[in-house]
């Protein structure tokens, strides 16, 4: 009875096989059932009444918690003559330790748990994050209250903080992506501008441990604070030990965005010679434009067509038709609280670099010169809207989405809005914002 | 089978001392199917349906070290040319393209033939034929769809399409809505069954501006190029993955499909998917598409084992950079017994900010921006090199850090390391473990190279119990066995001359 069924079994699979090799279907003539309805899981977002905005956002599959404060204000807002201390700052936060104990020990601590603590610093925000076992969670997470509210920026590693600023300034001419990088945004913004101006051996020299003391206590306070948790978690009890732990603490001056002019760049050609390189890299810069921009879907559009991905025209024509680069790409940047960088790029082996520029060229004006036809448009739109999935396909990435629209004032909705508008763009928007 | 796995499960469960994690190993294990196809082609499927998408990951068992001799550079090119389409993507002909793509490798021949002549090179003839070449590829580039295979895994939302090429093994990757599983086996079967080396002169170019990028143009990467071609002699590990300008200028579209048809045999790769996949449903397509693969035997293993080093190597290179200091010694491949020692002695001495390099050379002797120690360098298949490598602090000398580098080495030949050391070690490897079953693609990647290296995914947990074994005798041990003089190859950028700060001149 049971060799019957085998071999019953054996002749249906066999059947099949070869019913299925006769039926290869080519990809064109391939349909496709919908995508399953999914509803990601929205983070609870609770207001204390210091200002503090928390997100909690359970995600049971692995036995992990991870959290991070985003804290108002960062480099833009340092003086000009200290430019790189917000930068020391986002590191001596959590290696000088807290008045208890010694960066050292918490490292001692913390890496004998595979746990994290980590500090950073942004042009507009500081962060502190921690990410450990869940069966950690209270042990971690009381040092990192301890290290959010009693910080003791200690000198020894102030200083080794420095030697590594130092060391990035004493090595920033090696490689040609560095200089092309910072020289773009010097360009683009103009060299005192905030978003662009260097850290120097004098502005790092000029950092004293007061100042970070000091920057500490102006920013890090809780209505300058969205903090978002996520992990395996009860949502209730979670929600409790975090209103414990910051309910009570007092509200702190209120963070403001420092007034910066941007100007645009100035035309022209500008040139850096290095001469132990046989490539140029080129970039064409501009400002950009802001995300709540009426323009902003178009742009997406647009850029999706001239240099996002391996369909774009600026891959398809300067790296497969001409094989003039290796790397090639851009587009106008946008930014969320300010102009984005607009940057196209290509670098190319020295003697072709005329032709590497003109057909940078080429590609601009037949943007500008005609829309895309509606083959090109749908293209482009589809990859933005077949993609859109995978910008939260994960409970970690829906609570970062919150956390920046947060962040930045944006509506808490804008991801689900930018679909809909995207649907909209029409070929005409696009070659106008080209242009 | 069942035995092991149940044995691994308990193991973790009694290291760990987390129910939850064990908890979810057991039901990983039970969210898996493997299947080999009759033509030789290793499928593992994992079902995780967080949300509808899946990712995947298709190992060829073949990297740079299978380039043949005055071929360099021919596995990573392959590895461009499965961009490139198929009889069915990429074409607005294929009949005739066929033929036009024929003709551009019988005037390829005809002028290589000529270009490689050593005496008798004939100037008006050589330009002769590249003419002719170059119109050849101009009459066959009139079929081409320009980056059909791209766009269509891009228009319907593919995201992180990628690959690469190591000296170990070539990877293929990205990830799509889950309803498009159908559309991503036709794409992904065709573009291994019926490869077409279209525009591939033109790739060529694309794959020189990219040896200018990485090697060329680029310090660390020249510095590299010259201590791997210093520290092997025999093992193909050292020439470079990427190629050398005389064999990129060389090699030719026939010899990419000789290549294809050599390496990327379905014997010889592993596709990995994990994702919002059901195997019922899935398995049968991937069979059915992936079942026009022919069968072809297995390529035969490299057989050159790099001899023993007997004397220091150096390499010094003078150069306008910063300095630089990396040393390394040979040690045996991945399957070496002693494999997860290695991995102790690298998370020992260089993982954070508690490993001992950081703490020596950056904290405490305040001489080194980034220090580390560091096994796998530049593949693992084969017997390889543990590399140390120092940055110095501007005013510090390569010297010094050779001087603590080997200060540290000492001490981990004639001392212990500590219980919170090996723990620690212990410790982390099992969380990181964890971190990495968060995301498809990672466990795409990491499923297909346990399934290849050791033939069962499953090694991918099995590992824990070696890393258990790991005592602290074994450490001396292996350090002692490794890190001798004449085991040790020495690399460094010494700085010339300052360059002037440059910065953007001119204007309108």
């Amino acid at each position: 009875m049971r060799a019957t069924r085998v071999s019953f079994m054996l002749l249906f699979v066999v059947l099949l096989s070869v019913f299925a090799s006769a039926q290869l279907t080519p990809w064109n003539k391939l349909t496709f059932p919908p995508l399953p309805a999914f509803q990601p899981q929205e983070p609870t977002r609770i207001q204390l009444a210091n200002g503090m905005v928390i997100f909690l956002q359970p995600d049971h599959e692995l036995p992990l918690i991870s959290a991070t404060a985003m804290v108002r204000g960062g480099s833009i807002s340092e003086p000009a003559e200290k430019t790189g201390l917000v930068s020391l700052y986002g590191d001596v936060w959590r290696t000088g330790g807290t008045k208890a104990k010694t960066g050292d020990q918490m490292d001692d601590f913390l890496e004998a748990r595979a746990a994290k603590i980590e500090t950073s610093d942004g042009a507009d925000s500081t962060s502190i994050s921690l990410n450990c076992l869940k069966g950690d969670f209270d042990a971690v997470f009381e040092m990192y209250l301890d290290l959010l509210h009693n910080p003791d920026f200690r000198a020894d590693k102030l200083e080794l903080a420095k030697r590594q600023a130092y060391t990035g300034i004493a090595r920033r001419n090696d490689e040609v992506s560095s200089i092309v990088g910072r020289e773009s945004a010097r360009l683009a913004y103009g060299k005192d501008n905030p978003f662009a101006r260097e850290e120097e051996y004098a502005t790092i020299a000029a950092v004293k441990r007061e100042d970070l003391v000091a920057w500490h206590k102006q920013y890090t306070n809780p209505n300058n604070i969205i903090f978002g948790i996520s992990g395996d978690f009860d949502p209730k009890e979670m929600e409790a030990k975090l209103r414990k732990a910051f309910e009570e603490w007092p509200k702190g001056p209120q963070a403001k965005d420092p007034d910066i002019k941007f100007a645009g760049a100035k035309p022209g050609y500008y040139f850096v010679l290095k001469s132990d390189v046989n490539q140029s890299s080129i970039a064409m810069v501009d400002l950009g434009i802001r995300r709540d921009n009426p323009d902003y879907f178009a742009v997406s559009v647009m850029n999706e067509i001239f240099g996002g991905g391996f369909s774009s025209r600026l891959f398809n024509n300067v790296r497969a038709t001409k094989g003039l680069a290796y790397s090639v790409g851009g587009g106008v940047g946008s930014s969320f609280n300010h102009p984005g960088m607009t940057r196209i790029q290509m670098q190319t082996k020295s003697e072709s670099t005329v032709s590497g520029i003109q057909a940078l060229y080429e590609e601009i004006d037949l943007m500008h010169g005609k829309a895309p036809d509606s083959i090109e448009l749908k293209r482009a739109k589809d990859q933005i809207l077949n993609s859109f999935i995978f910008r939260f396909d994960t409970p970690g990435k829906v609570l970062r989405e919150k956390m920046t629209y947060e962040f930045y004032h944006y509506p808490l909705d804008f991801l689900e809005r930018y679909r809909g508008e995207i649907e909209k763009v029409t070929a005409d928007q696009v070659q106008q914002v080209a242009r | 089978m069942k035995h092991s796995v149940a044995r691994v499960v308990v193991l973790l469960l009694m290291a760990m001392t987390l129910p939850l994690v064990a908890q979810d190993l057991a039901s990983f294990e039970n969210r898996v199917t493997v299947r080999t196809l009759p033509n030789g082609l290793t499928v593992i499927i994992l079902r995780r349906p967080e949300a509808p998408v899946f990712s995947f990951f298709t190992m060829v068992d073949t990297g740079s070290s299978q380039d043949p001799l005055s071929k360099t550079g021919l596995a990573h090119m392959m590895e461009h040319m499965a961009f490139k389409g198929t009889p069915d993507i990429g074409t607005t002909n294929y009949a005739e393209e066929k033929v036009a793509l024929a003709k551009v490798e019988q005037a390829y021949a005809a002028y290589e033939a000529e270009r490689i002549k050593r005496m008798d090179r004939d100037p008006q003839k050589l330009a002769q034929l590249q003419k002719e070449w170059q119109d050849a590829i101009a009459a066959a580039d009139k079929f081409v769809i320009k980056n059909q295979f791209g766009e269509i895994v891009e228009s319907h939302g593919g995201v992180g399409m990628n690959a690469f090429t190591t000296y170990d093994e070539t990877g293929y990757l990205y990830s799509m809505p889950s309803n498009m599983i159908e559309l991503w086996a036709a794409i992904e079967s065709d573009r291994f069954a019926n490869p077409v080396m279209r525009e591939f002169y033109k790739e060529r170019n694309v794959v020189m501006e990219e040896r200018r990028m990485r090697t060329d143009s680029d310090p660390t990467g020249r510095l590299v190029e010259q201590f791997l071609g210093t520290a092997f002699a025999a093992n193909p590990y050292h020439r470079p993955t990427i190629g050398y300008p005389s064999d990129l200028q060389s090699f030719s579209a026939t010899d990419a499909e000789n290549f294809f048809h050599r390496y990327y045999v379905p014997s010889n790769m592993v596709i990995a998917l994990v994702g919002d996949l059901d195997p019922n449903t899935v398995m049968p397509i991937v069979e059915k598409y992936f079942g026009q693969l022919p069968t072809n035997p297995k390529p035969t293993e490299l057989t050159t084992v790099e001899p023993p080093q007997n004397s220091v190597r150096e390499v010094k290179m003078n150069d306008m950079a910063q300095p630089i200091y990396v040393e390394g010694y040979h040690r045996p491949s991945y399957l070496d017994p002693d494999d997860a020692v290695y991995d102790a002695i690298t998370d020992i001495m260089s993982n954070g900010r508690t490993s001992r390099m950081y703490r020596s050379l950056v904290r405490d002797q305040k001489i080194a921006a980034a220090a580390a120690g560091f096994s796998g360098f530049p593949g693992t298949k084969y017997a390889h090199l543990f590399a140390f490598y120092g940055v110095p602090l501007p005013g510090h000398t390569n010297a010094e850090m050779q001087k603590a580098i080997q200060e540290q080495i000492q001490k981990l030949k004639t001392e212990d390391v500590s219980d919170e050391e090996l723990q620690m070690f212990k410790t982390r490897t099992k969380a990181d473990l964890i971190r990495g079953l968060a995301s498809n693609q990672g466990l795409a990647q990491q499923l297909a190279i346990y399934q290849t290296r050791y033939g069962d995914w499953r090694e991918l947990f099995r590992y824990l119990e070696k890393v258990d074994k790991v005592q602290k005798a074994d450490i001396r041990r292996v350090a002692n066995k490794v890190f001798t003089d004449s085991n040790r190859t020495v690399g460094s950028i010494e700085t010339v001359s300052e360059p002037a700060a440059p910065a953007a001149k001119g204007g309108n």
